[in-house]
């Protein structure tokens, strides 16, 4: 399997055209052969939501090929999409997803651009905090942050658990270190000459920033952009642990606490709702995936 | 510290700008500094102060009223939970992170090695699994693995083999939990590997040939050396990020069966969050920083490395 595996060089003690092209036409046909292999592996768990999404409960809980959907039926997206808590759930999910983007960009462009083009004292120092802050786990901190809301909550009498709103005071923390990284990179790679230009002719920072810097490195922005929504929208343990009443809920965490009741799994809708909150970030990829890719090398081969 | 970094930073610019631009960078340090003030205190308040105020808390008793030092900590080493979850973490982290490894370089030259018009294609099909929330995905393997319906011992079924206890058996769950880890992480190696495996200069592939290289070498002596920076940055990025996982075993076991497949995150909310001792909770959480540590320690090295040499 491994010399597959690699681009095939022959072992050519004297030089055998004929034989280089036929080695790699077979590392080609293996190569083949292996990704459908690990596409159907990939593939399987999405496909199998989408074929028990359109199942009843009565065939799921019949005794048939649980691969193939003898009765299809869209009786699943339609309750989903008609029941109210669920459409709550997706709104809150929207309404935080956006709004944690526009945070984010609202906090991470002047940062990176401030870090990457004024340099000031401390600023390389502050470009490694951000670095290493990106590194810091939110399991690590959801439990003191519980704690400082119950303090916050005793000090000004304004509740923060369980408010959906919370989460905007939250998720940034785990999209602005790594929105500020990539994107201080990218405006590390627009040319000097270009600001020092802008600046000589009169151009304020603020300026150079919105009328330069902004429109250049726009293909990081989209980069940055999707890495905030589809980490805000795929968030599972912050609203685990910070809401619970179904109206607060986003829609991981309501899929699974509401859906799931005691030892009743209502397996259609199950799989009907993961697919629909799969939906945002797939939608996304399939239009953008080439800014999605960059977004994601970028993290680890910039800087 | 705000006036000192202005002030210091004026009279460095003061001293070798050219007077037309005086005024502008005098104010730029004031500039930069508004610009990066949301970021400093969001960094400070959310993430720094957080991660502080965590060792205070798991020193703390049960209630938050008394100071108990380190007891929290020898209450945990006498107990055994912990140290499956210790032992665990570690298996679940280590094991998850070379599957990962493993499949994503041979998906990676898989890819690479097909004609460049259909790797778009293969490529947008492999990374479905990294696309799809964490919570989501594995919903569909809980599904896949229930114990009366599951799809998968349906097959095995049809050719003649038993039925598996998927989630039920401890050594099958933590292989389940495994599985899915390595489902959703090993597409994320796969495109860092084929990124890594296409800045390789051909022409070194062409010399290795004319060398006379066999594939075995051209892999040891011209992919794997160019690649080696990306190996162990994605590597030690997934370890820290496996290591705090908790998506996964939370839906997928929520520890169970018998707390014997928890990792630190979970077991952290079991105790801080659903079983109300937070100081307990915290201490456990806390056990995650040595490995993120090492980890950040090594990135961080190999950030600065690169820094000096470009």
């Amino acid at each position: 399997m491994t010399a597959t595996a690699t681009p095939s060089v022959p072992a050519a003690t004297k030089p055998r055209y004929g034989s280089m092209s036929r080695d790699r036409r077979w590392a080609m046909r293996w190569s083949y052969f292996f990704l459908i292999l690990f596409v159907i592996f990939f593939l399987t768990p999405p496909i199998y939501m989408l074929i028990t999404s359109l199942k009843t409960s009565q065939e799921i809980s019949a005794i048939t090929n649980p691969w193939w959907v003898f009765d299809p039926t869209l009786s699943n997206y339609k309750e989903l999409l008609g029941s109210g808590t669920f459409l709550t759930f997706f709104r809150n999910s929207a309404v935080v997803s956006v709004s944690v983007v526009i945070i984010t960009m609202l906090i991470s462009v002047p940062a990176a651009f401030a870090l990457s083009r004024m340099r000031f004292w401390g600023s390389a120092t502050l470009a490694t905090g951000v670095f290493l802050t990106y590194l810091i786990p939110e399991t690590l901190l959801f439990i003191p942050l519980f704690k400082m809301m119950a303090v916050f909550n005793e000090l000004t009498g304004i509740e923060l658990i369980n408010r959906w709103w919370v989460l905007l005071i939250l998720y940034p923390t785990l999209t602005v270190p790594f929105c500020t990284w990539i994107m201080i990179g990218y405006f590390a790679s627009i040319p000097k000459e270009l600001d020092e230009a802008a600046l000589i002719d009169g151009a304020t920072w603020t300026q150079t920033l919105l009328k330069i810097f902004i429109p250049v490195a726009l293909p990081g922005l989209i980069a940055a952009t999707i890495f905030a929504f589809t980490v805000s929208w795929a968030q599972f343990l912050y609203p685990l642990a910070f809401t619970t009443s179904e109206s607060q809920l986003v829609l991981p965490v309501g899929i699974i606490t509401t859906l799931i009741k005691g030892d009743v799994f209502n397996w259609g809708q199950i799989m009907t709702g993961a697919l629909l909150g799969a939906a945002p970030p797939l939608i996304i990829y399939a239009f953008l995936m080439d800014y999605y890719i960059a977004g994601l090398t970028a993290g680890a081969t910039k800087g | 510290m705000v006036d000192a970094t202005i002030k210091q930073d004026g009279a460095v610019m003061r001293a070798d700008r050219r007077s037309s631009l005086q005024k502008t960078f005098q104010r730029k340090s004031t500039i930069a500094f508004i610009m990066t003030l949301p970021l400093i205190l969001l960094i400070a308040i959310l993430v720094v102060y957080p991660a502080l105020y965590a060792v205070h808390l798991a020193m703390l008793n049960k209630s938050m009223q008394k100071f108990v030092g380190l007891s929290n900590f020898t209450f945990l080493f006498k107990r055994e939970t912990f140290w499956m979850v210790v032992w665990q973490s570690c298996i679940f982290a280590l094991t998850a992170v070379f599957f990962k490894a493993i499949i994503g370089f041979f998906v990676a030259h898989f890819v690479h090695n097909i004609p460049d018009k259909g790797q778009r294609k293969w490529r947008g099909m492999l990374l479905i699994p990294w696309v799809i929330p964490p919570a989501m995905s594995t919903l569909a393997w809980l599904w896949l693995f229930d114990p009366s319906y599951s799809a998968f011992n349906w097959i095995l079924e049809r050719i003649g083999l038993s039925g598996v206890p998927w989630l039920g058996d401890a050594y099958w769950a933590r292989f389940c939990v495994i599985l899915v880890n390595v489902w959703i992480g090993a597409p994320f190696f796969m495109i860092m590997y084929l990124a890594a495996l296409k800045s390789v200069p051909e022409q070194l592939y062409e010399a290795a040939k004319i060398d006379g290289a066999n594939w075995w070498q051209t892999m040891r002596f011209v992919t794997l050396p160019m690649m080696r920076n990306i190996i162990m940055i994605t590597a030690l990025f997934s370890t820290i990020v496996t290591f705090a996982n908790f998506d996964i075993v939370r839906v997928l076991t929520r520890g169970d069966p018998l707390d014997q497949t928890h990792v630190f995150a979970t077991w952290a909310f079991r105790l801080g969050i659903e079983g109300g001792d937070i100081p307990l909770g915290a201490s456990v959480s806390l056990f995650m920083v040595p490995i993120l540590t090492i980890g950040a320690i090594f990135i961080l090295r190999d950030i600065v490395k690169r820094g000096n040499e470009a």
